[in-house]
């Protein structure tokens, strides 16, 4: 598959920079100013316990946040130095190029195929070219197989993706955000309904993913962090508390809170 | 027998003894018409044109000017009763705007029907000049129905997963897009069964219908020609004493006619679940 590398930008600089970010919903502060940035083409995990905000980081990066009732972000979130929250960006561009895992697998009400279809047909025209159609049943093709789906299903893509098994819809969800060809994926959890075999397929296929894309995955499990993160953040209250590569965090953390989060004397 | 053990029976009982009770009713009120005036019904009678005032011949003027007239009010208050529910749904927020909106259709829907049929008369016959004709017949239905359009069509869109529609938009797909292929996809069974309640209701409709679109038993040729309903038939035969057994025959028809849109309706949903569900 030819994700795009980020243009004019070596492996190891920043995608993603985050600057003094603050989200609250009403009165409530979620995140408390959290300010770091995401290597291109790397994996950074988001650790931490529940109520710390974590998925609130993770859906500022594509501007999912603004679609709750009075939800205020300050701060600024540059994507190849772009910042995302200008005036002039246009959140529906946006999330063309960010995609987004969520915690529950999620398919849509149709088939398989249409499930993976679903982000690229938005781009096609009414009436697509029969090149486009070729083209389409091998993005779908990739897609599947990108997520260690395809031989699973390559027989039935005309079923309903609802009739899938919860490993199978969730490597179906991962498809479909891949058959966007993001430049950044987002990954809310994504193993936390899943039993142990289809967490190692979904880890495979990120470990494989991050050659392509950079991937920001929120985990609640600080063993998979630990497995499949390059970098790792760990966020507690609302706070960045410390982040630094993988290994440190979890052999060497600086900081107390994330020695105790992280040894499981809490969380 | 101990006192809860005991009001749990009365309980059990009166809520059987009401749901049976009303099943006898409905089927009484069925069986009755049917009996009276299924023996007038052949294909005679659902062919030909009325005679001598309808004292002889069939009603087929008044099936197809039944049918003409709830179809012509379905396409008008189709658009517009689901599109401002998807608006009300997926485009506001509740305040007191969407209230007051919802208020309003709430009040609609509890108005009688001849207070339609009033308006119907003031408002499309005499102030647009459509006079009495199809035309004016089905857009005082469709204000009939509405309310309830847009109240089962809300309800159904609604009920459609909020995450479906955060999918639909975390890859890039707009509320349009995502209203378009997904929520009404999927809310359209609770859709259908808004319209084809309406559809029925329009079907057996009587007092907005005889000020509206008159009583002409002539086949109509276009939307400004009058038409009478088998409802409004029956209403004159019944009423001037024209035919008592071509009144029941009437009857016996349109009951039939709402039966059928009933059972169809069920039918269409349970193949639209099915395939979906596949």
């Amino acid at each position: 598959m030819s994700g795009p590398p980020s243009p004019g930008r070596g492996l190891g600089s920043a995608k993603v920079e985050v600057k003094g970010l603050r989200v609250s919903f009403g009165r409530e502060e979620a995140l408390r100013g959290v300010s770091i940035d995401v290597a291109a083409n790397r994996i950074l995990g988001v650790i931490g316990p529940a109520g710390s905000a974590k998925t609130t980081f993770l859906r500022a990066l594509d501007r999912m946040n603004e679609l709750k009732i009075g939800c205020r972000t300050e701060g600024s979130v540059l994507l190849d130095g772009e910042d995302i929250y200008l005036p002039t960006c246009d959140p529906v561009a946006l999330r063309k190029r960010v995609g987004m895992v969520f915690a529950m697998p999620m398919p849509l009400p149709m088939s398989v195929y249409d499930n993976v279809a679903y982000g690229p047909r938005l781009r096609q025209g009414r009436e697509p070219s029969p090149k486009a159609k070729v083209d389409l049943d091998e993005l779908v093709e990739t897609s599947l197989k990108a997520a260690f789906l395809w031989d699973e299903v390559k027989d039935r893509l005309g079923g309903s993706g609802l009739m899938l098994s919860g490993g199978q819809q969730q490597r179906l969800c991962l498809a479909r955000t891949l058959a966007m060809r993001p430049e950044l994926i987002l990954l809310d959890e994504p193993c936390s309904g899943l039993d142990p075999i289809s967490t190692a397929r979904i880890e495979e296929a990120l470990s494989i993913l991050k050659e392509r894309y950079t991937i920001v995955l929120v985990t609640n499990n600080t063993k998979q962090a630990s497995r499949v993160a390059d970098e790792t953040a760990f966020f507690l209250m609302g706070e960045l508390i410390e982040t630094g590569p993988t290994a440190r965090i979890f052999l060497n953390p600086s900081d107390r809170r994330t020695e105790d989060y992280v040894t499981g004397r809490f969380g | 027998m101990n006192a809860h053990k005991l009001s749990q029976r009365v309980a059990v009982a009166l809520l059987g003894g009401a749901t049976l009770l009303t099943l006898a009713a409905v089927a009484f009120v069925i069986f009755f018409v049917l009996e009276k005036g299924l023996s007038q019904v052949n294909l005679e009678f659902l062919l030909s044109k009325p005679r001598d005032m309808g004292k002889e011949g069939g009603i087929f003027p008044a099936i197809a000017g039944t049918l003409f007239l709830s179809l012509l009010a379905i396409a008008a208050a189709l658009p517009l009763g689901v599109g401002t529910a998807v608006y009300l749904a997926e485009y506001t927020r509740e305040n007191g705007f969407t209230r007051a909106l919802r208020f309003g259709t709430d009040c609609l829907a509890g108005i009688p029907s001849i207070i339609f049929g009033l308006f119907g008369y003031i408002f499309f016959v005499t102030t647009l000049r459509m006079g009495w004709s199809l035309l004016a017949g089905a857009l005082t239905l469709a204000i009939m129905v509405l309310p309830t359009i847009i109240r089962s069509s809300e309800e159904a869109i609604r009920s459609v997963p909020e995450s479906w529609r955060e999918v639909s938009l975390s890859v890039g797909a707009t509320r349009w897009e995502t209203v378009r292929k997904v929520v009404l996809p999927s809310a359209l069974p609770g859709i259908v069964t808004g319209v084809m309640l309406s559809f029925g209701r329009s079907i057996g409709e009587t007092a907005a219908v005889i000020f509206t679109a008159g009583s002409s038993f002539r086949m109509p040729r276009g939307v400004f020609d009058s038409v009478r309903t088998m409802a409004v038939h029956f209403y004159i035969l019944a009423r001037e004493g024209i035919s008592t057994e071509k009144a029941y025959g009437t009857a016996a028809v349109l009951v039939m006619s709402v039966l059928a849109v009933n059972v169809l309706t069920y039918w269409l949903m349970h193949r639209f679940i099915a395939r979906r569900a596949r």
